[in-house]
């Protein structure tokens, strides 16, 4: 390639990486900067805030938070059910899919993606009036098969969150899985037919081994987005304030330690410390799912 | 990594043959032919049970949007009881002046012409990446890649500090300007670069004298519709769905989303006791019809554009 031209084609990117650096690198590093720091009021408070620079003590303070840390806890236990969960649904319905007739696989394929096409914060409204005990269906129906259950109640917060999570992923997560699964090449199943195999069997040693690498990447996406789960539990906290305190996820915290104690340094050393979170999370779970597959 | 040649194979294939390229389906009926009719019952009932799994609760917002409020609160939730979705409709956009029809207006604007901008800089980016070798290459492509794993706290916070010391703070631009940068637009535009522009042609558009500007702008850039709809799609329901942004950038409501006007109207009732259920249930399935239109409108695109994305 001609000198010449080599930094034309640099060219075309450079709109991209000035943006890159007004709207990510700058923010980042100014961040860093101010979770360096801490707003003091001077004696009683009358004199003004003034401040002041403190090293890492907000992030000593982050990670001997017991709220930050209890939501991360709870946020990675849920995921730890919900995400294998979904994941196995959508692989199932996946298979199903790439058994069936083609022409019912395109229906169904479209129907199962409804959900996928509502925005997360109108499916979080919808869920959130199924489940309201006045003009939600599900209390009545519960009634009607004998459980009490009332969707707002601290043990079922997660249960109904998981439940609008998974309603609203498995549509997404299926269609990768499918994508892979067409790419298995079909003259695999003739021969193993011809060896006796059972679909069952072909399922489980020829199909489900070669989408590894779509469930890998479905995972490892839920994963970061589960970590930074904000929209659905807010939108709960807004009906049922008492089950959903404004602490329950990571995120939640950062924004109210943000907007409302204007706290602003801590939020950013708290921003800083679930980033590092994520991005160990990610490298772990890449590592113990790709030393897996040699 | 067999694994993978060969799925890059049909995923280049899917994506350069646009159109009528559902070429996914082959092959698939020999196979289901010679299966046992009972395996076959068995998974189309798991299949038509998930599916009413997942168009139920949409059924039950379109009978929720035709109640008033009396059969709302009293009537069987899956069946009808009177029509009253003229009413609720009027209800919804004369509500505080119409204030619906502005976000919604916000909305299409915020989603319509931030995606338009982020795709044109994302093609553009996407193909300098792809096609050309310069230094500094392989970073840029590593900050794309890297920028997928930064929580949206860590970007959104910051910018609003730097968003309100230049008074943009709930301005439009202050969510217009964002969207313009899109790491993931780029990697989907690399990609579908790859698949579809032949270094060949590149240099038989050199050899007659074409500049690269123009290469861009006729050539590239035509050749890239299909690729460019997709990315322009995935963009476009990604701002239409955000939260977290808005939730923090824009303040006063003559400047929010659907989203942000409807999350407010669910908070209504417990801060000030009115209670506007049936308009936020009337919001809500307003706000999923221009999503529903522009999907089944390029659902050939997106299909394609999502798999390839994320299989490679």
């Amino acid at each position: 390639m001609i000198r010449s031209q080599r930094w034309k084609g640099a060219a075309f990117t450079v709109p991209f990486q000035l943006g890159f650096v007004f709207l990510y690198l700058l923010p980042i590093g100014y961040a860093v900067y101010q979770s360096l720091f801490l707003e003091k009021q001077s004696g009683l408070g009358l004199g003004g805030a003034t401040t002041e620079f403190v090293g890492l003590d907000n992030y000593s303070k982050g990670l001997t938070d017991s709220a930050f840390m209890t939501s991360i806890l709870r946020v990675v236990l849920f995921a730890c059910v919900q995400i294998p969960f979904m994941l196995l649904i959508s692989l199932l319905l996946a298979l199903f899919l790439d058994a069936v007739t083609a022409k019912a696989a395109g229906r169904f394929r479209i129907l199962l993606l409804v959900p996928y096409m509502i925005p997360g914060v109108v499916a979080a409204v919808v869920w959130v009036n199924l489940y309201s005990p006045e003009v939600g269906p599900l209390t009545p129906l519960g009634e009607l098969f004998g459980f009490d259950w009332n969707f707002f109640a601290p043990s079922m917060v997660w249960p109904a969150i998981g439940n609008l999570l998974t309603w609203h992923g498995i549509g997404y997560n299926m269609v990768i899985i499918y994508a892979a699964l067409q790419g298995v090449p079909r003259e695999l199943f003739e021969a193993a037919r011809l060896d006796g195999a059972s679909e069952l069997r072909i399922a489980l040693s020829i199909k489900i081994p070669f989408v590894r690498g779509a469930l890998v990447l479905t995972a490892l996406l839920s994963i970061i987005q589960m970590l930074q789960i904000f929209n659905e539990p807010a939108l709960f906290r807004n009906v049922t304030p008492e089950t959903v305190s404004d602490s329950f996820t990571p995120i939640m915290i950062i924004y109210n330690q943000a907007f409302n104690a204007a706290n602003y340094h801590y939020a950013a050393a708290l921003s800083v410390l679930l980033a590092l979170i994520l991005g160990v999370a990610s490298f772990l779970f890449y590592r113990l799912t790709s030393r897996e597959a040699d | 990594m067999a694994l993978t040649e060969n799925r890059k194979e049909n995923g280049t294939e899917t994506a350069a043959v646009p159109p009528r390229g559902r070429t996914v389906r082959r092959l698939t009926s020999p196979d289901a032919a010679s299966r046992s009719k009972g395996g076959q019952r068995f998974m189309l009932l798991g299949l038509i049970l998930a599916s009413v799994y997942s168009l139920f609760p949409v059924y039950w917002l379109m009978i929720a949007a035709t109640k008033d409020r009396v059969g709302l609160y009293q009537s069987n939730g899956l069946w009808f009881s009177g029509w009253h979705l003229w009413d609720n409709l009027q209800q919804v956009f004369t509500y505080e002046d119409g204030i619906f029809l502005r976000w919604t207006a916000n909305s299409f604007l915020y989603a319509g012409v931030g995606s338009l901008g982020g795709t044109l800089i994302a093609l553009a980016t996407g193909y300098g990446l792809a096609r050309f070798d310069f230094p500094g290459r392989g970073a840029v492509f590593a900050c794309v890649v890297g920028s997928f794993l930064i929580p949206i706290a860590l970007l959104t916070l910051p910018l609003y500090l730097l968003f309100s010391a230049i008074g943009l703070v709930d301005t439009p631009w202050a969510m217009l300007i964002p969207c313009l940068i899109n790491p993931f637009s780029v990697y989907l535009a690399k990609v579908y670069t790859e698949a579809t522009i032949p270094f060949e042609l590149l240099e038989a558009a050199r050899i007659d004298g074409a500049g690269e500007l123009r290469i861009f702008f006729s050539i590239v850039l035509r050749m890239m519709t299909t690729g460019g709809a997709t990315v322009f799609l995935l963009a476009f329901v990604n701002t239409w769905n955000a939260f977290f942004l808005p939730l923090t950038v824009l303040r006063g409501e003559e400047n929010w989303t659907l989203n942000l006007g409807l999350y407010n109207w669910t908070g209504k009732r417990l801060e000030s006791g009115i209670d506007v259920t049936s308009l936020v249930l009337t919001g809500a399935l307003l706000s999923i019809i221009p999503m529903a239109i522009m999907m089944v409108a390029m659902r050939r695109y997106w299909r394609t554009g999502v798999t390839l994305g994320a299989l490679k």
